[in-house]
């Protein structure tokens, strides 16, 4: 096995892990804070791709684009924590998944009506479209490099929020204790607010962040969303710091899966079955995972504290 | 009492109306209108459409009905809404279909509930061959066809090894056996990846592989949106140059307009191979695709030409047994004779009512206004027939 490959396919793990951290840490917020199952974090991924879209068709700048497409992300994010999920708090789980799964088809829905069915591109500026060479003779999508560099910024940027800031140490207590948070004066309504826009914005970014390379595109976010879950149980429900480390280990084994599980199949058993068993099975790696998880270690990796 | 009887003539009238012989031919299209495959969806009821419109909405004399149907990308849906085309509309055609295993799934609800299945794209071998039957008919290729074609070219061209990449579901392993079994070069490797609702967008780990491969060239099939996305990141990985790029079913109508929006340059002069292009010099070709485009304002896809084919197919049927709709016979015997004007020129069936046809290699170019299209270059197999047509018994 080439090792230049291998450094290749940690690099392209690396990025698809990021990406989920910046859907899961959201999501783990949500379920965390506020107890709320939201299905629909994946539509806000896709608002954000068909914002970020349209904007850079109309100022000619993805950075721009990307810069206007978040606060109108947040809006969205806000206006939905307003007018559905508040009102929702207080039903269990199974009205949680069945009101966001309409959420979903509602979000599916209008971008079919507003932007049609044909998705739409981003044009990347020149200095992204390019590869860079790395050492070793690596050579890697540039853009792929942002995408890896932006996340690992935004992570950093939000354990700063959580762990230093006042407001993160709101959103810690809110997590620990909701009920204690709300007697000593903290307004749980309006915190639940911003942290559903705050997801909001970590999820629209990530589809903005997607949308150069695979379009932004209708039901974009249903299919990462469950794996973004995936993260969230693995890493521990509410925890963010279990989100990262789960989702860089998730986006790693579902690559490496892709990469060279054939390959190794091929000694076992032979090629033809090794080709037809391999996308199978490393489709299904990521939820042994979570699996083992679940039977062993129920909590997750990286469980908040004081729970 | 009078009263009563009344009511019942009346009530046994309107019981018996339907089966006064049919008053409309009914046809149902079963197609992908939700999700992100919608957008073939939506190429195909254009022209299906457009091809009611140039025929007056008539045939034989009878006024013709359209039920459009969404399967949802999924099978399972795709047999529904089949069983309800045949069951609670008694429709006499069920055509369309995008996808071979949505195909494979409703097939037995139209075929056993006695109708004419007319697949407008989906050509899955099993349907070709031993599931071969006299009501069904094709207005498109067998799968394994058109990468048949292209591994011919890949030989003309001296490539002489290959990365295959298609999608994990019928179609894509009748892809990649139609190009293993004419390319005379080496496969180096290949990857089946995940398909259908959620299917893989992100190419990443399977392009750095194809690069590693050392391979000469890279086939794929990744029809739809897929087909841009991976477009998109061929050029992103600087391939470009590195590996060549040959693909069916991909480069089209649908996802060119996105990709010379992304000004993805390197997709220009990549080669394809179908049975149809936009520019191929038929009558009814020229009259489809300004039709198309100036009903519509963009290029038609071959999805489109296929679906515009139906249409007509199903007219001359209608026609032969002047509109009565109770003759199968008269029907099966017209459509087998292959005789109405098809946008592809004139073509016949093979004994398992696949056409056997030219398929011609092509070059995305840009046109004189500037959009970027495919044009015909060559003629790569003529008249060529599915192999799995032996295994047909009819």
């Amino acid at each position: 096995m080439d090792a230049g490959l291998v450094a290749a396919q940690l690099l392209n793990g690396l990025q698809l892990g990021v990406l989920l951290f910046l859907l899961a840490s959201g999501l783990t917020l949500i379920f965390g804070i506020m107890d709320f199952v939201n299905l629909a974090h994946g539509s806000l991924y896709m608002v954000g791709a068909y914002f970020c879209a349209t904007l850079t068709d109309a100022t000619g700048s993805f950075l721009l684009a990307v810069a206007l497409a978040l606060p109108a992300t947040a809006l969205v994010g806000a206006a939905v924590e307003l007018l559905v999920v508040r009102r929702l708090y207080r039903r269990d789980h199974l009205d949680h998944v069945l009101a966001t799964f309409g959420l979903i088809l509602c979000f599916d829905a209008l971008v079919q009506i507003i932007w049609g069915p044909e998705g739409m591109a981003i044009r990347l500026p020149a200095w992204a479209d390019g590869q860079q060479h790395l050492p070793g003779g690596l050579v890697f999508p540039t853009y792929r490099l942002l995408i890896i560099g932006a996340g690992l910024a935004v992570a950093a940027g939000l354990y700063v929020l959580v762990v230093k800031t006042k407001l993160g140490m709101r959103i810690r207590a809110g997590a620990s204790n909701p009920a204690m948070a709300g007697a000593l004066g903290i307004d749980i309504g309006l915190l639940f607010t911003l942290v559903f826009a705050l997801g909001a914005v970590m999820a629209g970014l990530a589809g903005m962040m997607i949308a150069p390379i695979t379009e932004a595109s209708i039901g974009m976010g249903n299919e990462i969303i469950i794996t973004a879950f995936v993260v969230v149980i693995v890493g521990g429900i509410g925890s963010i710091r279990g989100a990262f480390v789960a989702a860089l280990l998730i986006g790693l084994i579902d690559t490496m899966g892709r990469s060279f599980l054939d390959m190794g199949l091929k000694l076992v058993i032979d090629v033809q079955a090794a080709e037809t068993s391999a996308p199978a099975l490393s489709a299904m790696l990521i939820y042994i995972l979570m699996a083992a998880v679940l039977a062993f270690r129920p909590q997750g990796l990286f469980p908040p504290k004081a729970r | 009492m009078k009263k009563t009887a009344l009511a019942l003539a009346a009530a046994a009238a309107l019981l018996a109306s339907p089966s006064f012989g049919a008053d409309k031919v009914k046809i149902g299209f079963v197609t992908t209108v939700t999700t992100p495959a919608g957008v073939i969806g939506r190429d195909m009821v254009d022209a299906v459409n457009l091809a009611m419109k140039d025929i007056g909405g008539m045939m034989g004399g009878l006024e013709v009905e359209l039920i459009i149907e969404d399967d949802g990308f999924k099978p399972e849906i795709g047999k529904q809404k089949t069983d309800k085309l045949v069951k609670q509309d008694d429709v006499h055609f069920v055509a369309g279909f995008i996808w071979s295993h949505v195909l494979l799934a409703s097939r037995k609800s139209a075929l056993d509930g006695g109708k004419f299945l007319i697949s407008s794209n989906a050509g899955p071998s099993q349907i070709a061959g031993k599931l071969c039957h006299e009501n069904f008919f094709s207005t498109s290729w067998q799968n394994d066809q058109t990468p048949m074609a292209m591994g011919e070219v890949l030989n003309q061209r001296g490539v002489k090894s290959l990365y295959v990449m298609a999608p994990n579901y019928a179609a894509g392993k009748n892809m990649v056996s139609g190009v293993e079994r004419t390319f005379k070069g080496e496969i180096l490797g290949k990857d089946m990846t995940k398909w259908g609702k959620d299917a893989q967008l992100d190419f990443s780990a399977e392009l750095a592989k194809a690069k590693a491969s050392g391979a000469d060239g890279i086939f794929v099939f990744y029809p739809g949106k897929a087909g841009g996305a991976f477009i998109k990141q061929y050029q992103q990985a600087g391939l470009q140059g590195e590996i060549a790029l040959y693909t069916v079913f991909t480069v089209d109508s649908i996802a060119l307009p996105n990709l010379q929006k992304a000004g993805m340059s390197g997709v220009l002069g990549s080669l394809n191979t179908q049975f149809w292009g936009p520019d191929l010099d038929t009558p009814q070709n020229k009259k489809f695709v300004s039709g198309f485009k100036e009903a519509y304002g963009r290029y038609p896809s071959f999805y489109a030409a296929q679906s515009y084919d139906t249409i007509f197919l199903i007219k001359s049927a209608v026609e032969a047994v002047g509109g009565n709709m109770d003759d199968m016979d008269g029907m099966r015997a017209a459509m087998m004779k292959a005789d109405f004007p098809s946008v592809r020129g004139p073509f016949r069936y093979g004994n398992n009512h696949f056409p056997i046809q030219n398929f011609y290699l092509r070059q995305v170019v840009e046109d004189a206004d500037g959009v970027w299209t495919t044009t015909v270059v060559d003629t790569v197999l003529k008249d060529h027939q599915d192999v799995y047509a032996a295994e047909c018994k009819m």
